[in-house]
């Protein structure tokens, strides 16, 4: 173990800390939409305030209740989604990878208008 | 050297052995794909005793392998993004003296991560899986330091080949 490898570890961690709370500071509660993406593009839009359960391509099941919303059930093999926690600040997702699907929370207000939104990203 | 291949072979057995008991290990950190990558362990060792050449040969090798028994085609694809870059960064700080073999193996675990969180980004075109940058982070600094400290406990011990 040399001084350089402590200074490598803590300045890593100094740097994820300094970006979570920036994170965690940016996300407050507010009134968050749920979007969810499939293959990269926009399946639905479902407002967290209000329970109800979204069954998205018949190959996921998303509950959203009690202002959090949580993958009850995915077809997929590892099934990482749904283990996963429920989400509830602006900002958290649950992604499932097999399947391409990708729940974020959103803030509503910050929502920009349609046609201010960009098309499209060429590469 | 001679028994190159059996050598080879054992090491990828390890590795792959290392692989299974990890599936064993119950322990769910709470956030999806990070594991503790004990068959790094064996990566990080062959990369010292043996060259990056054979360590690349290894890390191949024992994802391909890994991934048709415990996973699928996706995980290959992460674990060779991160193995591949994690090697690659690994072979580079270990060539100087700035790092101890626990600082190499460290900056290996902070750069697999990062390797499949670039892919993970490409694969569900989001950018939203930034989200994990800094839990990840913390993940591989913690599961590097573990793995380096004790392959370089085993550097010490062992004298054969």
């Amino acid at each position: 173990m040399k001084r350089n490898d402590l200074i490598l570890g803590a300045a890593v961690i100094a740097a994820a800390a300094v970006l979570l709370i920036f994170q965690l500071v940016r996300s407050g509660d507010s009134a968050a939409q749920i979007r969810v993406t499939v293959d990269g593009e926009l399946y639905g839009t479902y407002d967290l305030s209000e329970d109800q359960t979204v069954s998205i391509n018949d190959t996921n099941r998303l509950v959203i209740e009690n202002g959090s919303a949580r993958m009850e059930w995915a077809d997929c093999p590892d099934q990482i989604c749904v283990s996963h926690r429920a989400v509830t600040r602006d900002g958290e997702s649950i992604i499932c990878l097999p399947n391409e699907v990708v729940v974020s929370v959103e803030d509503s207000r910050a929502d920009t208008p349609e046609e201010e939104q960009i098309d499209g990203i060429v590469q | 050297m001679k028994n190159r291949a059996a050598y080879f072979g054992v090491f990828t057995a390890l590795a792959l052995i290392f692989s299974y008991v990890e599936t064993l290990i119950p322990i769910n950190f709470g956030i999806p794909g990070v594991k503790l990558g004990l068959a790094n362990l064996v990566i990080v060792i062959v990369l010292y005793k043996r060259g990056w050449k054979e360590a690349l040969l290894l890390s191949v090798v024992r994802i391909v392998l890994a991934g048709f028994i415990f996973g699928n085609l996706f995980s290959i694809l992460y674990s060779l993004a991160g193995g591949i870059l994690s090697l690659a960064v690994m072979a580079a700080l270990s060539k100087r003296d700035l790092f101890s073999v626990t600082g190499v193996s460290m900056a290996g675990g902070i750069t697999h991560n990062v390797g499949q969180l670039i892919v993970a980004m490409l694969v569900v075109e989001t950018y939203q899986v930034g989200y994990y940058f800094s839990v990840l982070l913390i993940a591989g600094v913690l599961t590097g330091a573990v793995i380096g400290i004790v392959a370089s406990e085993v550097l010490k011990r062992i004298r054969i080949f």
